[in-house]
C-alpha cells in the first residue's frame, strides 16, 4: 500500500525549530531547518540523528526546502549542511536566499561573540551552506529529479515567504510554512489554487484566535504616535530588524506623507539597512499598492525615515525612533529607553515587565529606573488566525490536514473544528512521532482510440466526473498499462478466441404447440424489452440480440414445454435477466 | 515634420476616401454587379487557399451596400462548396455573418444555405463560426418565430459536438434565441420553449469550464431577454459556486443573484438541518461566502452584487459586519465594541493598560463555528481585502445597503470610518463619499467623530474637501463634538489656508444644523467674560470669521443667542452680512430694525411676486410693435434695467432675467440701428452712420453667442429665436458693408455666404422664404435692397422662457490676484501657475472650458486643461484645479498678466450637418474645433517677472 509518512523533528505540537520530514512515494524531503529560541543547548537544533545514525544525510534526503528566512525556520541550516553534512539541494525563494545569510550571520555573532559559545558554525560555513541553495520563483515548477517536483506559492507573512507543493506522480503534499491570510501594509495575502493535495501541512500558531480587523490596530497605532508627537514627546518603537519593522515603517511613512508631518523618524542602523535594500529589490513580492506605485516611487525609499545616530537621542523636540531589538532586553532600544523613560510626554511600545504594569525597573548596577513614559502594547503579528487557516484549507481542498507550529492544546481545538466542519482527517503529531497516511495513487492507463470511440458511440455523452462501465482487456507490459478491445488483445497476444456459452432450460406450462409457444414468448418479450431487438426467426426460434431461445416439447409431458435459452459470456447480463423473466411464466394469453 | 506629414496623410485620406463613398451611394446600380463579379473573378483566379484568403481579407475591408449583399452572399456560398481549405471556409463563414448584419438587408434568404452547409461541415472551428453567423442572422430577425425555432433546433443538434467552441456557440445561440413566448402556438412550440432552460441547465455540468461558463451566460441572457428562470436553477447554480474555474464561479454568482431577485420569498431548506430560510437570505449567505473566494475577480463580483440585495432580512445583513473574535478560545470584543463601551462608560481615552483588550469569557469550543455558512463577517473580509478593487466594491455595496436600512447604516459606521485610513486614496475618497450619502441616517459618536476629523490633516485636497462636504451634513450628538469639529477645522485652516472657503461653508451648515449644541459654547468661542471686556478680535482673521460663521448660523434659529454677543460682535455681524452674505444669514437682532427689515422679504416666500413681475415686464415688451419707435426704445431700456436689478436681487431668477435682458438688449440695438434717419442716404454720405450700425451688428452677434452657449437649459425653441436674431444681425452687417464698400466683387462672396446661412434655418421669417426664388436669382445689389426693406419690416419675436435656465459662471479662487510679490522665473523657461476655479452650470466643461492668459504685450495664450483636472463635487457644479504654464522673454520690470476662463463654442456642432456642405470640406476635426470663445469669469491679474537668464 503506498503511503505518505510525516515525522516532525521540530514544531510538532510546539512553536520554533521547524523541521518536518516527509516521505512521499519513496522520496524523502525535509521541510524547514529551524532553531529553537528557548534553548541554548543541543535542543535548540533538530535531532538529525533521527534520519540516520551513520552515513551521509545526502543519501537519505532528496532535498531540503526552506519556507522563509525567520531563524526558527532556517536557523539550523549551516549546522545541518556543514557540520552534520548534507550536500543535496536546498530550495528557497530569491528573497529568502538574499536575506537568510544576513540573519544567520547575526545569529552566529550573538551566539559566538556575545555568549562565547564554541563548536558553533562559522561564517565560512554559512557561505558554503548558501552555495548549495537553489532559488525558485513563485509558481515555478522545479524538477528535483525525474519524479519529484516542487512548486512555490505566495504566503505573505514576511518578504519571500512561500508555501511549497511537493509532488511525486499524482501524490502531493503542501507545506505552508508561516503565512497570513490578510494583507498588511507591505505584503499581500497567501494564495493557493485548488491543487487538492493528499496532505496539507499547515502552521497553527493562532489556532484558537479570530482576530479583529487590522485597520483598528493601525489606526490606534497611528493615532497614539501622532498624539504623542504633537504634544512634543518622543516615541520609541522597539522592533525586530526584519518583517514587522518594514510594515511599521511603511505605515508611518505613508501617514507622515498624508498628514504632511515634519517630525523626524529614525531607524537604528545595522542589519536593517541591508535588509531594506533587499526590500527595495523584491518589489514583486510586496502588496498591490507598492507594486502599483513603484514606477513613480519605490515605497521602501523612505523620505521621512532616516538613519539613527546615537547622539540624536538627546535632541530636543519630538521624534520617532525604531530601535532593535524588539524585546528591549539589550542593545540600542534599551539605551534609548533608559534615556526617555523618565519623561511622561514620551511613549514606547515595550518589553514584558513594563507591559505587565511594573513602573519601577531594576537595571544592572542596582539602578532603579522609574518609568514615567506612557507604555502602549500593540500586536502586529502576521500569522493566519483560525478563520484564515480554515480558509486556506478550503482553498486547497486537501484529503487530510496535518497541524504543526502551534501549542498542543490549541491544535486540539482546531483539529476538532477541521474534522467537524470540513470533514477532513486531521493529524497533529508530536516531535518524533510519525503519521502514516495511506494513499490511493491514480494509475494512468492508456486506452486505444478505437475502443474509446466504440464505447462512446454506445452510450450518451461522457459525463464528467462520473464513473462508467467499459468492456475491454487490460494489458500490462513493461510497467505500462493499456486498455484495448478484446479482439485486439487476442490478436496482439496471438491467442485464439474461445466462445463460452451458457445454456439454460426453462419449463413452461403450455399445452399449445412449440411454434405457438415460441410465438407467445416472442410477443411477450417484444412487449417487455422495448429497447432490444427481438426477432422471430423462420425456424421457429426467437433471438433477443444474440441470445437464442428455442422451444421444445419434451416427450414425457405434453403440458409443459421446455424453453432452451442460450447466451454467450458477453451477454451474461441480458441472458440471466431473460431466464429470470421467463421463469416467472408467460402472461395469460388473450383467448 | 513628422507631425506635418501625418497631417498631410490624414487630410488626403479624408479627402480621397470619403467622396468616393458618397459617390458610391449614388451609383448603386452600377456598382452592384461589378462588386460581386469582381469578387467572383478574384476567387476564381485564386490558385492557393492563401491567395483566396488574401482576396477575402481585402474584400472584407470595404463595405457592401444592402442591395448587393445577396449577390455577394451567393458567390461566397458557391465558393464555399468548392473550397477544401478550412481556413478559407472559416473566413467565408465569418463574412457571411458580417454581411447578414448589413443594415437594410434581410438575411432570411441565406439562412437555408447557412444551415445546409452547417450539416456537411466537418471542421469544428468552421462549425463554430457558422453557428456564430446563424446567431447574427437570428438576432437580425427577432420577429420571425419560425426561424428562431429552427435555429434553436440546429443549436440543440450540435450541442453534442466534441469541440468546446461549437458547444459554446450553440449555448450562446440558445441564450439569444431560445423562445420566450410559450403561448404562441401551444402544442409543439410550448414543448421546445420549456426545454430551452433544461437543455442549457444540463450543460452546467459539462466537462469543459468554458462551456459551463457559456451555459451560465446563456441562462443570464435568457433572463435579460425577459424569460422567467425556473427556481430549480438555483440549486444547480449553487453547486457551481465551488467550481475549479474562476470564470464559472463568477458567472454562477451572477446567476444566483438573478434567481434571488426573482424568487426572494420562496423557502429553501438548509442542508444538514431541518430549518428553512428565505431564498434571498440563503443566496445572500452564499454570495457573502464568495467574498472570501480565492480569485479576486470573483470577490469583486460578489462584493458588488451584495449591494443590490435589498430584500435580505436585517438579521442576515447585520451578520456581515460581525466577526466573532476570540483569543485563546476566549471571547474577545472587537476594537469597535470596546470603543463604544468606553464611550458609554464616560471614559474617553484608553489603551494605556496592557491587556486592555484581554479576552474575557471562555468560549464554548463546541459552539464556535469557524466557517459560517451564513453571511458572517463578509464585509469585514471584503473591506480588508488585498485588492483595492474589492475594497472599493465592498464600500459601494455597504453604501447601497446602508441607504436602504437605517439600522444597518448605524452599524456599518465604524467600518466606514476605518476605511478613512486606507492606503489607497481612491478607497478613502469613496468611503468618505459613502458616508456623506448615508449621513441623514446616522449620528456620529464622539470617538467616531474624532477619527473622522483626524483625516482633516490629509495632504490631499480632494480628501479634505470631501470631508468638509461630509461634515456639512453630519449629525453630531454632543456639544463637545461640535467643539472638537471646530477645533480640528481651525487646525486644518492654519495648515492649509487655501481651504478657507470650503471650511467656512462647512461651518455654516454645522452651525445651522446644531443650534442648541452651539448655544452653550458661545461664550467660550467668543471668549467673552461676564465682567471684563476682552480685546476685540481681528476682523480679517479667517479663523475668527470661521467661528463667527458657525455662531451666526446657529443664531438664526436660536433667538436667545444674540443676547450673549458683545458689542463688537454686532458690528462684525453687520460687516460680514455685507461682505460674506452667502455665508452669514439674516438675523433678527434686538434693536436693529434696519438690518432685519431690509432683509425681511427673504423670509416671506417671494417666488410668486418676482416671477410675476418678470412675466409682466416681458409681456409689456412683447406688445412693442404698436408703440412708436421712441417709446419702444425707452420701454426696452427700462425693462432691461429692471431685469438686471431683479437678477441681482433674486438669485433663483438671475438666469432667466439675464437671459431675457440680453435678448431685449439685442432687440434694442437692432431698433436703434434701424432707426437712423440717414438710412436711405447714398453710400458716400453714409460713412458715419455705418460705424454705429456695424458696431451694433457686431455686438448683437456676440450677445447671441452668449445666449446660445452660456446658459444651461436652453431648449431648441430658444435656439431658433437666437439664430433668428443672429441672422438679422448678419443681414444688417451685409447691408452696411454693401453701402460702404465700392465695387461688387467682395460683395458677391458675402452674399453667397449669407444666402447659405439663410438656407440653414428655415425660420428666418416666412416671408423671406417666399422671396427666396427672387433672392437666388437676383444680383447682390438687389438682395441688399430686399433685405433692407425686410429688416425694417421684421417683427419682434416673442421669446418663450425655458423652465430652468442658468447662466454659466466661473470664479477663479486661485490665483487671488492680491500678491505684490511678482512670480520670478528665468525667461525662456516656464513657471507653473496653480489655477483653482469653481464653475457653475457649465455643460461638458472638459471640452468647453479653456484658460486664457493675456500678456501685457497683447499676446494671448489659450490653454486646454486636461479632462482629469475637472472634478464634479455636486450637480451643476464643477471644479477646475489645474496648472498653467507661463513663459515669456525677459522683461525689465515685473508686470501683470491676466488670467481668465473662456467658454469655447462651436455652433456647427449643434446644428445637424447640412447636405450641401461638401463632404470633402467638412473633415471630422471641424466638429470638435472651436468656433469662438466667450469669457465668462472675471479676469485675475498675476504679477510676474521673467528675469533674463544669467550667463
Amino acid at each position: 500500500m503506498p503511503e505518505i509518512r510525516v515525522t516532525p523533528l521540530g514544531a510538532g505540537q510546539d512553536v520554533g525549530r521547524s523541521c518536518i520530514l516527509v516521505s512521499i512515494a519513496g522520496k524523502n524531503v525535509m521541510l524547514d531547518c529551524g532553531m529553537h529560541m528557548g534553548f541554548n543547548d543541543d535542543r535548540r537544533f533538530p535531532d538529525f540523528s533521527y534520519i540516520t545514525q551513520n552515513g551521509r544525510l545526502t543519501d537519505f534526503l532528496d532535498c531540503v526546502i526552506i519556507s522563509h528566512f525567520h531563524l526558527d525556520h532556517c536557523g539550523a541550516l549551516p549546522y545541518f549542511s556543514e557540520m552534520v553534512g548534507y550536500d543535496g539541494p536546498i530550495y528557497m525563494t530569491h528573497p529568502t536566499q538574499a536575506i537568510c545569510p544576513i540573519l544567520l550571520e547575526d545569529y552566529r555573532k550573538i551566539a559566538v561573540d556575545k555568549k562565547g559559545e564554541a563548536n558553533f558554525f562559522t561564517s565560512q560555513m554559512i557561505k558554503d551552506c548558501m552555495k548549495k541553495v537553489v532559488a525558485v520563483h513563485l509558481h515555478q515548477t522545479v524538477q528535483v529529479d525525474d519524479e519529484l517536483e516542487i512548486k512555490a506559492y505566495y504566503a505573505g507573512h514576511v518578504l519571500g515567504a512561500a508555501m511549497f507543493q511537493i509532488k511525486v506522480g499524482s501524490e502531493s503534499v503542501v507545506y505552508t510554512g508561516d503565512y497570513n491570510m490578510t494583507p498588511d501594509r507591505h505584503l499581500g495575502a497567501a494564495w493557493i489554487d485548488k491543487c487538492r493535495p493528499n496532505l496539507l501541512i499547515t502552521e497553527s500558531t493562532y489556532a484558537t484566535t479570530i482576530r479583529d480587523s487590522k485597520r483598528c490596530r493601525e489606526r490606534d497605532f497611528l493615532k497614539k504616535v501622532h498624539e504623542t508627537v504633537e504634544r512634543g514627546g518622543k516615541v520609541l518603537i522597539p522592533v525586530f530588524a526584519l518583517g514587522r519593522a518594514q510594515e511599521l515603517c511603511i505605515l508611518l511613512e505613508t501617514f507622515w506623507e498624508r498628514m504632511n508631518l515634519k517630525v523626524p523618524i529614525y531607524f537604528s542602523t545595522g542589519l536593517t539597512e541591508k535588509a531594506n535594500h533587499y526590500y527595495k529589490l523584491f518589489i514583486p513580492w510586496t502588496n498591490q499598492k507598492i507594486r502599483k506605485t513603484f514606477v513613480q516611487r519605490n515605497m521602501f525609499e523612505f523620505k521621512h525615515i532616516k538613519a539613527f545616530d546615537r547622539a540624536f537621542a538627546d535632541n530636543p523636540g519630538p521624534m520617532v525612533v525604531f530601535a532593535t531589538p524588539g524585546m528591549l532586553h539589550a542593545g540600542q532600544s534599551l539605551q534609548i529607553f533608559r534615556k526617555w523613560a523618565g519623561n511622561e510626554k514620551n511613549m514606547g511600545t515595550v518589553g514584558h515587565k513594563i507591559l505587565s504594569g511594573q513602573r519601577k525597573l531594576e537595571m544592572e548596577g542596582r539602578q532603579v529606573l522609574e518609568v514615567k513614559m506612557q507604555v502602549e502594547y500593540m500586536s502586529f503579528s502576521a500569522h493566519a488566525d483560525a478563520k484564515g487557516i480554515m480558509q486556506l484549507v478550503g482553498q486547497a481542498e486537501p484529503e487530510s490536514v496535518l497541524l504543526v507550529h502551534g501549542e498542543a492544546k490549541k491544535m486540539e481545538f482546531l483539529k476538532q473544528k477541521i474534522e467537524q466542519e470540513l470533514r477532513v482527517n486531521c493529524y497533529m503529531p508530536a516531535n518524533g512521532e510519525t503519521v502514516t497516511l495511506p494513499t490511493s495513487p491514480s494509475i494512468p492507463v492508456g486506452i486505444s482510440l478505437g475502443l474509446l470511440k466504440r464505447e462512446m458511440a454506445q452510450g450518451l455523452l461522457p459525463e464528467a466526473k462520473k464513473p462508467r462501465l467499459l468492456h475491454g482487456t487490460l494489458i500490462m507490459k513493461d510497467s505500462n498499462f493499456r486498455l484495448v478491445s478484446s479482439e485486439q488483445a487476442l490478436k496482439e497476444l496471438g491467442l485464439a478466441e474461445h466462445q463460452l456459452r451458457f445454456t439454460c432450460r426453462v419449463h413452461l406450462h403450455d399445452t399449445r404447440k412449440e411454434q405457438e409457444t415460441a410465438l407467445r414468448v416472442y410477443s411477450h418479450l417484444k412487449s417487455v424489452l422495448k429497447d432490444h431487438c427481438v426477432q422471430h426467426l423462420p425456424d421457429g426460434s426467437v433471438t433477443v440480440e444474440s441470445v437464442l431461445l428455442q422451444a421444445a416439447a419434451p416427450s414425457e409431458d405434453p403440458g409443459t414445454k421446455v424453453l432452451l435459452v442460450s447466451w454467450t459470456y458477453q451477454d451474461e447480463e441480458l441472458g440471466s435477466f431473460l431466464t429470470s423473466l421467463l421463469k416467472k411464466g408467460l402472461p395469460q394469453a388473450p383467448s | 515634420m513628422a507631425a506635418h506629414l501625418k497631417k498631410r496623410v490624414y487630410e488626403e485620406f479624408t479627402k480621397v476616401v470619403q467622396p468616393q463613398e458618397e459617390i458610391a451611394t449614388k451609383k448603386l446600380r452600377l456598382t452592384k454587379p461589378s462588386k460581386s463579379a469582381a469578387l467572383h473573378i478574384d476567387l476564381c483566379k485564386a490558385t492557393s487557399p492563401a491567395d483566396a484568403l488574401q482576396y477575402l481579407l481585402q474584400f472584407a475591408r470595404k463595405p457592401v451596400e444592402a442591395e448587393s449583399v445577396e449577390g455577394v452572399v451567393r458567390i461566397l456560398l458557391e465558393h464555399y462548396y468548392k473550397e477544401n481549405d478550412p481556413s478559407v471556409r472559416l473566413k467565408i463563414a465569418s463574412l457571411l455573418g458580417l454581411l447578414s448584419k448589413t443594415a437594410g438587408f434581410s438575411p432570411d434568404c441565406i439562412m437555408d444555405d447557412a444551415i445546409n452547409i452547417l450539416q456537411n461541415e466537418k471542421s469544428h472551428q468552421v462549425l463554430a463560426q457558422l453557428l456564430d453567423t446563424l446567431l447574427a442572422i437570428g438576432t437580425k430577425l427577432p420577429e420571425n418565430q419560425a426561424i428562431q425555432m429552427r435555429l434553436v433546433d440546429v443549436a440543440c443538434k450540435h450541442l453534442t459536438d466534441t469541440s468546446h467552441g461549437v458547444r459554446n456557440k450553440c449555448l450562446q445561440l440558445l441564450g439569444n434565441l431560445g423562445s420566450l413566448e410559450k403561448s404562441v402556438t401551444k402544442d409543439a412550440e410550448g414543448l421546445a420553449a420549456r426545454d430551452v432552460q433544461k437543455i442549457i441547465g444540463d450543460y452546467f455540468s459539462d466537462q469543459d469550464p468554458r462551456v459551463r461558463t457559456a451555459a451560465i451566460k446563456a441562462m443570464l441572457q435568457l433572463h435579460e431577454r425577459g424569460l422567467k428562470l425556473h427556481q430549480t436553477i438555483y440549486n444547480q447554480a449553487c453547486k457551481l459556486l465551488s467550481d475549479d474555474y474562476e470564470q464559472v464561479r463568477s458567472a454562477a454568482v451572477q446567476l444566483i443573484w438573478v434567481v434571488s431577485q426573482l424568487y426572494p420569498e420562496s423557502i429553501v431548506p438548509i442542508p444538514s438541518s431541518n430549518e428553512e430560510i428565505r431564498l434571498v437570505d440563503d443566496a445572500f449567505g452564499k454570495i457573502c461566502h464568495m467574498v472570501s473566494d480565492g480569485s479576486w475577480v470573483v470577490r469583486v463580483q460578489a462584493a458588488k452584487l451584495l449591494g443590490s440585495m435589498e430584500q435580505v432580512s436585517s438579521h442576515f445583513l447585520e451578520q456581515t459586519l460581525d466577526k466573532k473574535l476570540m483569543s485563546d478560545l476566549r471571547r474577545k470584543r472587537t476594537a469597535h465594541e470596546r470603543a463604544k463601551e468606553l464611550y458609554s462608560s464616560g471614559e474617553f481615552s484608553s489603551g494605556r493598560k496592557w491587556g486592555d483588550d484581554a479576552p474575557k469569557e471562555e468560549v464554548d469550543t463546541g459552539a464556535v463555528n469557524l466557517i459560517e455558512s451564513g453571511a458572517c463577517g463578509a464585509f469585514v473580509h471584503g473591506l480588508e481585502d488585498e485588492m483595492y478593487e474589492v475594497r472599493i466594491a465592498a464600500v459601494e455595496a455597504l453604501c447601497m445597503l446602508a441607504q436602504s436600512s437605517p439600522s444597518f447604516a448605524e452599524k456599518c459606521l465604524d467600518f466606514l470610518v476605518d476605511m478613512f485610513n486606507d492606503e489607497i486614496e481612491e478607497v478613502r475618497l469613496q468611503s468618505i463619499h459613502t458616508m456623506r450619502k448615508i449621513s441623514n441616517n446616522i449620528t456620529l459618536r464622539e470617538d467616531q467623530l474624532d477619527t473622522v476629523l483626524a483625516v482633516l490633516e490629509d495632504s490631499s485636497r480632494d480628501i479634505r474637501e470631501a470631508l468638509h462636504e461630509l461634515l456639512c451634513c453630519t449629525n453630531v450628538s454632543t456639544k463637545e463634538g461640535i467643539h472638537l469639529a471646530l477645533v480640528e477645522l481651525l487646525k486644518n485652516l492654519t495648515k492649509y489656508p487655501t481651504d478657507r472657503d470650503s471650511i467656512w461653508k462647512c461651518l455654516k451648515f454645522l452651525g445651522s444644523r446644531h443650534p442648541t449644541l452651539v448655544l452653550p459654547l458661545v461664550p467660550e468661542l467668543l471668549s467673552t467674560h461676564p465682567f471684563f471686556d476682552t480685546a476685540e478680535p481681528d476682523m480679517d482673521d479667517p479663523a475668527y470669521i470661521a467661528v463667527l460663521v458657525l455662531i451666526f448660523n446657529a443664531a438664526k434659529t436660536c433667538p436667545t443667542m444674540p443676547a450673549l454677543f458683545s458689542d463688537h460682535t454686532f458690528r462684525h455681524y453687520a460687516y460680514l452680512r455685507d461682505s460674506l452674505s452667502h455665508l452669514v444669514p439674516a438675523l433678527r437682532l434686538p434693536g436693529r430694525k434696519l438690518v432685519s427689515s431690509a432683509v425681511s422679504p427673504s423670509i416671506i416666500p417671494q417666488e410668486d411676486p418676482s416671477q410675476q413681475f418678470l412675466q409682466q415686464s416681458l409681456e409689456r415688451v412683447y406688445s412693442l410693435q404698436h408703440l412708436d419707435p421712441q417709446g419702444a426704445q425707452e420701454l426696452l431700456e427700462f425693462t432691461i434695467r429692471d431685469l438686471q436689478r431683479l437678477g441681482e436681487l433674486q438669485s433663483e431668477l438671475a438666469g432667466v432675467a439675464d437671459f431675457s435682458a440680453t435678448y431685449l438688449r439685442c432687440q434694442l440695438l437692432l431698433i436703434k440701428a434701424l432707426q437712423e434717419k440717414l438710412w436711405n442716404v447714398a453710400a458716400p454720405l453714409y460713412l458715419k452712420q455705418s460705424d454705429l450700425a456695424s458696431a451694433a451688428a457686431k455686438q448683437i452677434m456676440e450677445e447671441t453667442y452668449k445666449m446660445e452657449f452660456m446658459y444651461s437649459g436652453v431648449e431648441n425653441k430658444q435656439v431658433v429665436i437666437i439664430h433668428h436674431m443672429r441672422l438679422q444681425a448678419k443681414a444688417l452687417q451685409l447691408i452696411v458693408t454693401a453701402r460702404t464698400t465700392r465695387g461688387l466683387d467682395p460683395l458677391f462672396g458675402m452674399c453667397e455666404k449669407f444666402l447659405q446661412e439663410v438656407d440653414f434655418f428655415q425660420s428666418f421669417v416666412d416671408k423671406l422664404l417666399d422671396l427666396m426664388p427672387r433672392l437666388m436669382t437676383s444680383k447682390p445689389a438687389e438682395v441688399v435692397k430686399i433685405l433692407q426693406t425686410m429688416l425694417r419690416q421684421s417683427a419682434f419675436l416673442h421669446l418663450p422662457l425655458p423652465e430652468q435656465i442658468h447662466k454659466a459662471s466661473a470664479t477663479i479662487i486661485e490665483p487671488a490676484g492680491e500678491s505684490d510679490n511678482p512670480l520670478r522665473f528665468t525667461s525662456g523657461l516656464v513657471v507653473a501657475l496653480d489655477v483653482d476655479a469653481t464653475l457653475e452650470h457649465v455643460q461638458d466643461p472638459q471640452n468647453t472650458v479653456k484658460v486664457q492668459v493675456l500678456y501685457p504685450d497683447g499676446q494671448a495664450q489659450m490653454i486646454h486643461p486636461k479632462p482629469a483636472d475637472f472634478r464634479n463635487p455636486g450637480p451643476g457644479r464643477h471644479r477646475l484645479i489645474t496648472q498653467v504654464y507661463l513663459s515669456h522673454t525677459a522683461w525689465t520690470e515685473a508686470c501683470q498678466v491676466e488670467v481668465r476662463l473662456l467658454l469655447a463654442y462651436n455652433s456647427s456642432a449643434r446644428i445637424p450637418k447640412c447636405p450641401w456642405m461638401e463632404g470633402g470640406e467638412m473633415s471630422p476635426q471641424v466638429e470638435t474645433s472651436i468656433e469662438g470663445t466667450i469669457p465668462f469669469s472675471k479676469p485675475v491679474k498675476v504679477y510676474i517677472m521673467p528675469k533674463p537668464a544669467r550667463r
